[in-house]
Parts: structure tokens; sequence; C-alpha cells
């Protein structure tokens, strides 16, 4: 399975991806199954990135779609007319945020972003997401 | 914990031990908090007792464990709803139509059986989303387009059997036209393929749609007959160039025949993208140009003409024409895309213009030339959706935007189909600003100028608020019922629809005492005889819930 590095670009195309952990099973199942063969047992939890922070590359498949930089990214424009320069649209340049609120919004939407299953983003993941959106607080902040 | 209607706690409890044995513990979900995650996020029924909920939700990963969960389902007569990456939003997100039925969600199923890039088709399981398969393309560098629809989170093979749409040629943009064989989970737990993936070893499954015999696909979309756990879909080749071109019409009567020649250069293939309308005199933006509008504040409107377009009868008046005419203002613009090569984009475009000169004042412009792929830099400018890339730039409707500081919590789309003539967008807009005075529905511009997404007819796509506001919700549902009626008494029906009209919506497809509903009843009865599928999608309900309704 080819590697791609998080260069910029990458991060712009932001996906929506499952739980990292349900790997290795998936070639096991399509091996089972009669039909066409499939060339790849590629899933959408297939690792796409070493070195990176879990949170960092989970954030970026499920969240920057929307809380990205760039054009067309409704999250990054809504806190930006929010706050309007208060604090930084982007999520994750942010500094105030806490683990809870983090899951909160989530796990309860806001507006219209809606709240996602555990089926797409598990709990360990978002664990992961929200330690990576607080990685700049100040001690004593989270 | 709820307990699906109809079914007993202790039978219920049953059926979950299995269920866990089937899917593993972890994906069976039944405290509130998880199952809370299940609904719909854009509900207009949010905070009512009406609002449709599930009582617990089971995640298989196979399609194995699929035909497990459906025979433990069948044996307790639980009622299980099916979704796939449940993005649907503005169309029932991941909710059942049946409350308290236990959603399946196939959102692990998350394979990409096979992208083939020499015979360009894809074929995907339901939890496989638009940004996946674009992940997996670009990561094998793959010379393919997916059509994708507005909102990239969605699947393949969930907006396809919603019957969805894009943007690039015509026999991509229908989602649903363009997959190519299916495989199934019956009501009693049977796999069956569809086309030629009946045949043991079939060499053409996703490249020949209809096998042979009855061609049976159509009733596993918009329905409950079945759940699709794989669906093989024909992508486009990369082109080697994009061409846009505009053209502006001078007066309001030149509609007519705009549509007219836009129907034969696209029936004959000469512009092969979505065409995207829009009036530059009335104010009626382009898609394309739509998510502009969500990034920086609007310049504010000429007062003048704002007066004049309050002052015309919809968008019509000998002083609105005047001034149109004399400040050199274009009534109505159509925008045509044109994919392939450099050379013949350039040719199309050129005969393309040739044909709509014959509407005296007619004015070209050409937008842009791409050659493709496009550079990380023209990626930024244009709709990203026109060149199959995936996004969510749409969700900025109804959220906070420089032009609207106070988001709302969801929508819900009125959307009819009505013909593609000129004529009928005159006569849809009439009906339909006669009919949002009467009904008090705030959504409607000056005009109105249908999408281009089908290409043998016009739809209209209309965005109703919904609120945590339990009076507004009331109040717009009430609305979009009067609505979908009106529309039916003029012959236009709704393409897609949330599960709070679905039932309302079949009833207007009623021909000859609803002889296609009681079709559908009839397939439903035979192929899920304890009527445990998605009961009441799409107004589809099995035998014992119809009983209990009457």
């Amino acid at each position: 399975m080819r590697k791609t590095k998080r260069a910029p670009m990458a991060a712009i195309v932001a996906i929506a991806v499952v739980a990292g952990m349900l790997i290795s099973v998936t070639s096991i199942a399509i091996a089972q199954e009669q039909g066409p063969q499939p060339k790849s047992a590629w899933t959408t939890s297939t690792p796409k990135s070493e070195g990176e922070p879990r949170g960092y590359v989970q954030f970026q498949d499920y969240c920057a779609v929307c809380h990205g930089a760039g054009v067309g990214k409704p999250g990054t424009i809504a806190l930006k007319e929010k706050y309007k320069g208060a604090e930084p649209a982007l999520l994750a340049e942010r500094t105030d945020l806490t683990q809870q609120l983090v899951k909160t919004y989530v796990r309860n939407g806001i507006s219209v972003m809606p709240f996602f299953r555990k089926t797409e983003i598990s709990d360990a993941d978002l664990d992961a997401i929200a330690e990576y959106l607080t990685r700049n607080n100040k001690p004593g902040a989270r | 914990m709820r307990v699906p209607p109809g079914v007993s706690s202790a039978d219920f409890s049953a059926a979950l031990v299995q269920f866990e044995q089937a899917v593993g513990k972890e994906w069976v979900f039944t405290s509130d908090e998880d199952v809370a995650l299940y609904r719909d996020a854009y509900s207009p029924f949010w905070g009512e007792k009406d609002e449709i909920v599930a009582s617990a939700a089971v995640a298989p990963d196979s399609v194995e464990q699929v035909q497990q969960v459906v025979r433990i389902a069948n044996q307790y007569k639980i009622p299980i709803y099916a979704i796939s990456t449940g993005k649907n939003l503005g169309y029932g997100g991941s909710a059942p139509v049946y409350s308290g039925s236990v959603v399946l969600d196939l959102k692990r199923m998350n394979r990409i059986l096979e992208v083939n890039e020499k015979n360009a088709y894809a074929l995907v399981e339901p939890g496989v989303s638009y940004f996946d398969l674009y992940r997996y393309i670009q990561e094998h560098g793959i010379k393919l387009w997916i059509d994708v629809p507005d909102p990239g989170w969605g699947s393949p093979v969930g907006n396809s059997l919603d019957r969805g749409g894009g943007y690039l040629m015509a026999n991509y943009r229908n989602h649903f036209d363009a997959h190519c064989g299916m495989e199934v989970v019956l009501a009693n737990g049977e796999i069956v393929r569809t086309g030629m993936g009946a045949m043991p070893g079939a060499k053409t499954w996703q490249e020949y749609k209809t096998g042979f015999g009855p061609w049976v696909d159509g009733i596993f979309s918009q329905s409950n007959f079945g759940v699709v756990t794989k669906m093989g879909f024909w992508l486009m080749p990369e082109p080697e160039a994009y061409l846009s071109g505009t053209v502006y019409l001078p007066r309001y009567e030149d509609l007519i025949p705009m549509v007219v020649i836009l129907n034969y250069l696209e029936n004959t293939r000469c512009t092969n993208g979505m065409p995207d309308l829009g009036s530059p005199l009335l104010g009626v933006g382009m898609i394309s140009d739509m998510t502009k509008g969500f990034e920086e504040k609007l310049p504010a409107p000429n007062p003048e003409l704002s007066a004049l377009i309050a002052k015309s009868e919809i968008g019509k008046s000998a002083e609105l024409q005047e001034y149109a005419l004399q400040k050199g203002i274009a009534y109505w613009s159509c925008q045509l895309s044109f994919y392939g090569s450099g050379k013949a984009n350039a040719a199309n475009w050129e005969y393309a213009q040739e044909k709509f000169s014959a509407i005296p004042g007619a004015k070209f412009e050409q937008n842009e030339f791409y050659k493709l792929p496009l550079t990380p830099a023209q990626r930024e400018k244009v709709h990203k959706p026109q060149f199959g890339i995936p996004s969510l730039a749409m969700f900025s409707i109804g959220a906070r935007t420089p032009n609207n500081p106070t988001p709302l919590n969801g929508h819900m789309w009125f959307s009819p189909i009505i013909p593609r003539t000129g004529e009928a967008i005159f006569e849809a807009n009439r009906v339909f600003h006669e009919a949002a005075k009467e009904y008090e529905i705030p959504v409607l511009s000056s005009f109105s100028l249908p999408s281009c997404y089908w290409e043998r007819a016009f739809i209209y796509i209309f965005a109703f608020p919904v609120t945590h506001d339990i009076e507004t919700n009331q109040k717009n549902r009430a609305a979009f019922k009067k609505m979908v009626r009106t529309a039916a008494e003029h012959g236009w029906g709704e393409y897609r629809t949330a599960p709070a009209f679905q039932e309302t919506i079949m009833n207007t497809y009623g021909y000859n005492d609803h002889a296609l509903l009681r079709f559908h009843e009839t397939l439903k009865d035979a192929v899920d005889p304890n009527g445990i599928l998605s009961a009441g999608r799409y107004g589809i309900w099995p035998k014992h819930l119809r009983e209990t309704k009457a």
C-alpha cells in the first residue's frame, strides 16, 4: 500500500474515515467472498501517514473538510464570522478549547454541523482529536 | 431503553444478544447517549414527541454479518433500517422512517473492492464515502473522475440509491443511472446479485448493466426491498481539458428559445457538462457561483434595480425590460460546460454560439479553459464537484456566513421536477410565488431558476429551514405539504424527500387508485413478509403496519 506524505495539498482533501483499528479483518472477509477478486483490500481505515500524531491525522480526515484552511470550508467561514478575529477561525490554531468542549460539539453538533456517530468517529479517535486541538493550550487550560 | 413497537422486551433483549454475537458487542448500540447519535440532525420534528428515533443500532462489518442480522431480525420480527454513511441530511440523515426501528449502520463496510482504470468503473461497499473513493483514486494515481454530489461525505451507494445527482456528463451525473451491478441481501438473508453478477464467475458485472431477464435494480432504490451491500459505478475518464462559456440574453421572452437551443445542444452532446442557468438582471446567481457568496459579504443590491424588481410581476415588467436594455444587463445567462479535448471543446463552444446567435442580441463570454488535471491554485477557484472533487462547501447553506448572521439548524428540500421548457419555468414561478404568499413561506427570491442535473427535465430545489423552534417547524412542515399538493395539481412531482413527507409525496403518485403504490406493497409483502426492512421508507409500509394505520 502506498503511503502518502501529508503535504499541504493532502490536507485540503480531508476525508471522513472510520475508526483506525478495523483494518486487517477486511482482506479476510473479502477472500471468503465469491465474485470478482478485489485488486486491493484498501479500506477507508488504511493508514495514510507515518509519524504524524493520531489526533492530527484524524482531524484532517474527519474535521478539516469543513474546518480546514482554504476556500469552501463552512466551519472555518462560520467561526471567522462568529469571532471576527477575536479567536482564530481555524480550529487547529485555537488555544482556548477544552477537550470536553471538542467532544460536546462532535457528539451534539451545532447549527448545521451534525453530530457524528461512533461508527464514523470512535471514542478513541475523538480522544485523539480533542488532544490535538488542545495541544497548544497554556498549562491548566485543559 | 426503548423497545421497537410491537416487539416484547424479552424478544428485543434476546435479539440484541444475538446481534452482539453476530457483529461484536461494541458494535451494538443501546445506550441513550449512543442511540441519540442516530437522530436525524436536520429533523423537522426536533424535540417533538413525533420525532422519528431509533431504538438501537447495529453495525456489521461484512455481508455475512448483514445476513446474520437480517435473519435475527426476521426471527424476532424486529424492524431494522439500513443506512450507509448516514449523511443524507435534508433527506432523513441517519434516522429511520418507522420510529423505534433498529438502525442497520453500514458505515463499517468501507471497502473499495475494485477500481478498474482501463474500463473506468469501481465496485464499493456502502460505507465508502465520496471522499474515501476520491482519496483512493488520488493515492493510486488513477486517471478517473467520480461524479460527486455537492456534499462529499455521503456514499456512492447511498446517494445513488436515493437517486442523487452531480455535475459531470449526463450519463454520470445521474448517479443511479451510472451504477452497474448490485449485491443485495434480501429480507430472508439470501444474497442476490443483479445484472451480470447473477452469473457465477461473471466477467462483466460492472460493465454491462442489465444481465438477462427482468432488470430489477430499480426496485432497490428509494425503497425497502433489500439491503444493498455492494454496488458498481461507471466513472468518467479524466478529460484532457475543460472549457466553460456563458450565453447572455437580453429579453424576458428569450428564456423560451434559450431552453429549446440548450436542450438541442445537450441532447446532441455538443455541450456535455451540467448547464447552469442564471439571471444577472434579477440577481439569480448560478450554482457554480453560489459558494462564492459564502466567503465574502455581497455588495448591496442596486436600489433602483431592486425597486423595479419589487414592482415587477415575478421578474417581468416593461420598466424592468427597458432598464435592462438601457444598462446592457442580461435578463438570462446560461453557462455551458465542455469536457473533452481542447480542440473539440473550442469547436463545440463555437457551434453553441452559432446556435444561440439565432436569438437577437445574444452575447457570449468564454470563462475558463483548463488543461486537466487542475493545478492546486485552480482547484481553489473552481466549484470542486464540477471537476469530480468532493467538497462540503455547500454546507454553508444555512450556516453562519458573512451574508447570514443567524445560522439555522438544518434544512429540508422541496424539489419538484418540471418540464425542460422556458414556459414551465415561467409557470412554476407564478404558481410557487402565489403558493408561497398564500402559505406564508418566506423562502422564494424574486425569481427562481431550476437546476439542470437531469438531462430531460428541470428540477427546482427549494430549501425549507429547519430550526429548533417547534412552532416554526410545525408551520414549515404544513407549508411544505401544501406546496407538494400545489405542485402535484400542476403535474409536478418531487424526485426525493425526507421521511416526514415520503408518504404525502408517494400519495401524489396516485394514478389509477394508487396502482403503483399497491404494486410496491405487493412486492413488499412477497419479499419481506415480516416487514422487517426499512418500514415506511418512501411511503411503502409492510402489511401489518398498513393494517394498523388503516
